[in-house]
Parts: C-alpha cells; structure tokens; sequence
C-alpha cells in the first residue's frame, strides 16, 4: 500500500474555472452579475424593471439557473432581453463550469451585461464561485432585518445588497437601519441600495451604479 | 446540501490525479473536513457510496473523514475560543469583533493506492 499526499482544496478546481472566465468576459467586454436570493424574493420583477429602463443603452442577457421550470425566462425574452433557462438538475447552486456551459448555450458575445439567476437559496451559491465579476445579493423586505444574522457568509460575499419591495415596509417590522448596520458589520465595503421595482423608488441610483459598473469593467 | 455536487467534484479532481500519476485504483481517500465548512458527513458519506460505483477507479474506495475543530479569534481581547459553542460573541470579553481562524477547511488531505 502506498500513500500519496494531496492536500489539495475541493474548491480549487472550480475557483481556478471561475478565474479563467472572469477573464474572459473582461475580455470580451461583458460584466457577468451573479444576482442571489431567496425564492420569492423579487428578482424576476427587479431584472424586468432594470432591462425595460436600461435596453437603450445596454445590451442586456439573463440566464436562469432553477431546479426546472422556465417560467421566468419567457417572461425575459418578452420584454427584449436575451434569455437562457439553465436546468441544475437538481443542484442547489451554480458553479463556474456550469456557469460557461450557460454562456455558451447563451451565445452572448455580443451581449454587455449579463445577469446570472442563481438557484434561489441563501446558503450555498455563496459558496461556488461562478466567474461573475460582481454577486449581488438581494433582500426583500417581507424575509425579515434577521437574514444577515442567520446567513452571514451570504452577505460577506456579496459586493452589492438590494433591498427590494420597500413599498411594503409599512406592512412588515422590517428596520432598515438594522439591516444596514448588521450587513455593513460582516463586509464593510458592500454597497447597498434600498428600492421597489414597483413604484421605481431608489431605481435610479442602482440602475446609474451598473451603468458605473460596467464602464468601470471593460474601461 | 450540495454533499452531492461536492462528491463529484472529489471524484473529478481524483480522476486528474490518478491520470497524472498512472494510478488504477485508489483504495482510501482521506478528506480534511472543518467543523464549520457546512458539509455534512453523514451525507457525504451517503453519496460516495453511491456515487463511486460509477468509475473503476474509486468503486472500492474507502472514504475517510478528519475533522479539523473550529477556532475564532478575537480581536478585542487577543485570545481563541471554540466556534461552535460560542459562535460569533467572544466568551471571554464579550466582544463581536471576532473572526474565524480555522474549521472552514474542505481538503482531500490523501489517498492510498494498492501495491501492483
């Protein structure tokens, strides 16, 4: 019997993946946004918002990781941005490889922004890198202030928080200020912003800072 | 939650491995496992079984699993404690500015190969 020592992190293979993609898309001058939440959360509705007031001036594609179903990527392609439902199987997260697979099922180079649907959860696509050069996490008012106690390394990972359907903060004991303070204790250099896809509050400022994004990416 | 996704991973990366060194069989693999990497055991165990009889390589692979304990420090008082009785909040100040040092780990630490 012989033994060979490895040492080598699970991880690896796929944060080495996920930097080789991470170059690519700089090279081919498209800003990848893994965009990850709870089910529910409102993503469809902020990805409707943010293509019908941005597909003048960005070229925009999104790509659905769910377990089945592809629903929401109907809903997509109808408003004029391109789509692409990515069946999981199953998996409760996208890792870079099939990540790429997506893109290229895409066929998205001539795309600038790319969203990528992360399976709906809080827990483990904070853990696999996709490859996106932005993750974005978001956060509805209705799930509670308590979320960033409860999935810390969700919002450590994070480089953006929306806080989404705060039209509803009359409705719920949802304390931004809270929020803000816990989430700004685990990674202070998140940005976040507060708004309601619904009534366009606080869309503006996001919708600037991803326009500042991608200038910024492919500068 | 992923133990599955990961088992694949493992098996991939093994794969590699034996093709660079000319290897058969693998008969153990051992995994460095953190307190705190949120991989379960039990389920990692689960999945192996099922998921090494799909390759030659592993199919009589034994799956070993080390536990590497969780210790945070904290930054206040300078001194560690146990991460999983604690949690976030030091036991010995009471401060919350305390951080992870170890248990977070997911390696394939080695494997055992049978004589030819």
């Amino acid at each position: 019997m012989r033994v060979i020592e490895l040492n080598q992190s699970v991880t690896a293979s796929n944060d080495k993946d996920a930097d080789n993609l991470r170059k690519e898309m700089h090279e081919a001058h498209i800003l990848l946004l893994n965009l990850m939440s709870s089910p529910g959360s409102g993503k469809t509705t902020l990805l409707s918002r943010i293509i019908t007031d941005m597909k003048n001036d960005l070229r925009i594609g999104v790509m659905e990781a769910d377990i089945a179903s592809d629903v929401d990527a109907l809903k997509i392609e109808a408003l004029g941005a391109k789509a692409l439902q990515a069946h999981t199987d199953g998996m409760c997260h996208m890792d870079a490889g099939m990540t790429r697979r997506a893109y290229e099922a895409l066929e998205g180079k001539d795309l600038d922004i790319i969203f990528l649907e992360n399976v709906g959860n809080l827990i483990c696509p904070a853990e696999f890198d996709t490859g996106a050069s932005l993750n974005m996490m978001i956060l509805s008012v209705p799930e509670g202030d308590d979320k960033p106690l409860k999935y810390p390394l969700m919002f450590e990972k994070s480089d953006v928080l929306v806080v989404t359907k705060m039209d509803t903060l009359d409705y719920f004991d949802f304390d931004l200020e809270k929020v803000i303070a816990r989430v700004k204790k685990l990674n202070p250099s998140i940005k976040i912003f507060p708004i309601s896809a619904k009534t366009g509050q606080g869309m503006q400022a996001l919708e600037d800072y991803l326009q500042e994004s991608f200038k910024q990416w492919t500068l | 939650m992923h133990e599955l996704g990961v088992v694949f991973k493992i098996i991939d990366d093994l794969e590699e491995v034996a093709q660079e060194n000319d290897l058969k069989k693998i008969s153990t693999v051992t995994l460095s496992l953190g307190e705190v990497s949120t991989v379960i055991p039990e389920y990692l165990e689960d999945c192996w079984k099922w998921a090494r009889q799909r390759t030659d390589l592993l199919k009589d692979a034994e799956l070993k699993i080390e536990t590497i304990p969780a210790i945070t420090y904290c930054s206040n008082c300078k001194q560690t404690y146990e991460t999983v009785k604690y949690a976030k909040i030091c036991p010995h100040c009471g401060s919350d500015q305390t951080w992870l040092i170890q248990g977070n780990e997911f390696l394939i630490k080695e494997i055992e190969v049978p004589d030819e």
